[in-house]
């Protein structure tokens, strides 16, 4: 219990994501029986599998926003599941990309990306405001920073909600379907994004469908159905050789 | 009896044994159009020229004591729109709270406020006018300084009690009819709950707000003349005071009351219109 409430100093050779034997219900329903996994830093992990198989709510559980029913999840060694949990210190460290983009649609695009570290973490305007114009400018969105999210495209939406949260300069970020509700050709520019955030270090989990994005990008990949993980591994052998049949059937639908 | 004969009176339903339904009826104030107010106006000139067609010579004409009284009945009307702007805020700044409160997470907070809500809601105007009118003392001693309380400032406050509730329905409306995929993006943000209600969720909710709450001052500002049944000097109360200052005639019946009718149409017609323009626009969007 000590450790829940003081946490051991994180380390960079510690995993930064820990997962253990994590349980979630909704009521009766049981979405997640018992997932167990690491993250290392830097490391770009896809989780795939059928819909309805928890991939979404095992990726909310770590950022807090759906509140686990048992197991542990540690984010640099804070017990996400403490109850007396700062949740606003963990969701700093954790960003979080939505299938729907999620942008506020009352503000232009640049103010989405200042608003939180101005407000949330009281930051100097001004330097947020040339942080803010350089993310635009790094997903390649640099002119639209006085569009509002109505006037913008899926890709382009998405694109600003990427920046949003990197503005909060998190340790890991989430994407969770983050192309599912785009245009085939928006898909690409918003991959793009990620694929550069990945190459530049950043520690990234993605719930995706787009195969061919995991096996170029990822380290590790998680096929989960009903509620476990089936099947995982690098990306060469999970896709050349998937030993389990649950996985070789859904590979063979989707690919 | 004969099947056949069943059988046509099964046919044809017998209009007593259906059921009784009250058609549902739209909310708001109804959409009028200009040409309504020149069939009133016309209606209105009619009656009182035929009036006055048998009327005395030697009597001023209605026109006439209309333009006779019109400043005193003006300054009546302007005092009903001073209530009604007076009513409309202090209604508006404590229904948002009670609005908000509503949605708290504090369960006694939130009953409290809907109670309340409901209350004030589903209570005649003019009743609530009553009580406040004879509940409320003439003045109040704060700090051994006496605050008098005339009557119009009660009505106001009567006013303004139905105003809140309504107010804070259409808060509490508002911000349910928001996504809530926008609290789980504030909240991913590490936005607080109170961050993310009043950086976010209340600016979105103004441009929803905005036509209901224009609509509700539409009427509040034609309730406002239920003050002259409590005494005050408002431009009912005028109205009738003029008629009986022109001797009660009653062909001036028709032409002062329309006057009255006619200020009223002018200021909340253009209201009216703007509301319904905004409602469309907001639709589009």
């Amino acid at each position: 219990m000590a450790a829940a409430t003081d946490p051991r100093p994180w380390t960079p050779d510690q995993p930064i994501v820990q997962l253990i034997d994590v349980h979630k219900s909704f009521g009766t329903l049981e979405v997640l029986k018992g997932v167990s996994f690491d993250v290392k830093k830097g490391e770009v992990i896809c989780i795939i599998g059928p819909s309805g198989s928890g991939k979404s709510t095992l990726i909310r559980c770590i950022n807090a926003l759906v509140p686990v029913t048992s197991g542990t999840i540690l984010v640099e060694n804070i017990e996400v599941a403490d109850p007396k949990l700062d949740k606003l210190a963990l969701r700093r460290k954790v960003g979080m990309v939505f299938q729907q983009y999620n942008l506020f649609p009352h503000k232009t695009a640049l103010q989405n990306v200042m608003m939180a570290p101005i407000h949330v973490l009281h930051q100097d305007k001004g330097e947020v405001e040339e942080r803010a114009r350089a993310l635009m400018k790094k997903v390649r969105l640099t002119g639209k920073e006085d569009s509002y999210p109505g006037e913008l495209s899926g890709g382009q939406q998405q694109r600003v909600a990427i920046a949003r949260s990197l503005a909060m300069r998190p340790d890991i970020m989430l994407f969770d379907e983050v192309t599912a509700a785009l245009d085939p050709e928006t898909v690409k520019e918003v991959l793009f994004t990620i694929r550069e955030l990945a190459e530049d270090g950043m520690t990234c989990l993605l719930v995706t469908h787009e195969m061919n994005f995991a096996r170029d990008v990822a380290d590790h990949i998680y096929f989960t159905d009903h509620g476990v993980i089936v099947e995982h591994g690098p990306p060469a052998s999970f896709f050349s050789a998937p030993s389990d049949p649950r996985t070789r059937e859904f590979l063979s639908q989707v690919l | 009896m004969s099947t056949k004969n069943t059988q046509t009176s099964a046919d044809a339903p017998l209009p007593v044994l259906l059921p009784f339904r009250i058609e549902p009826t739209r909310l708001g104030t109804p959409r009028l159009a200009p040409v309504h107010a020149v069939l009133i106006g016309a209606g209105l000139a009619l009656l009182a020229g035929t009036a006055w067609a048998q009327a005395d010579a030697a009597q001023l004409s209605p026109l006439d004591v209309i333009i006779k009284w019109a400043p005193l009945l003006l300054y009546g009307f302007a005092f009903n729109i001073l209530i009604s702007m007076i009513a409309m805020a202090l209604g508006t700044g404590a229904g948002l709270g009670v609005g908000l409160g509503m949605l708290s997470e504090n369960p006694l907070l939130a009953r409290v406020c809907w109670a309340l809500t409901q209350f004030f809601r589903n209570a005649p105007w003019l009743v609530l006018l009553f009580f406040v009118m004879f509940l409320v003392p003439f003045q109040i001693t704060v700090f051994g300084v006496r605050i008098p309380l005339p009557d119009w400032v009660k009505a106001t406050v009567g006013f303004s009690l139905p105003v809140m509730a309504n107010v804070a329905e259409i808060v509490r409306g508002a911000v349910r009819s928001v996504p809530s995929t926008q609290w789980e993006a504030a909240e991913s943000l590490a936005f607080t709950p109170r961050q993310t209600m009043w950086q976010i969720i209340l600016p979105q909710c103004v441009k929803r707000m905005l036509p209901p709450w224009m609509n509700l001052y539409s009427l509040v500002t034609m309730a406002t003349v239920q003050a002259s049944i409590v005494g005050v000097s408002e431009m009912l109360t005028l109205t009738a005071q003029v008629h009986t200052a022109e001797g009660g005639r009653p062909e001036l019946f028709a032409p002062l009351y329309g006057f009255a009718l006619f200020c009223f149409f002018l200021y909340c017609y253009p209201i009216d219109r703007f509301t319904a323009r905004l409602e469309r626009r907001f639709h589009i969007r």
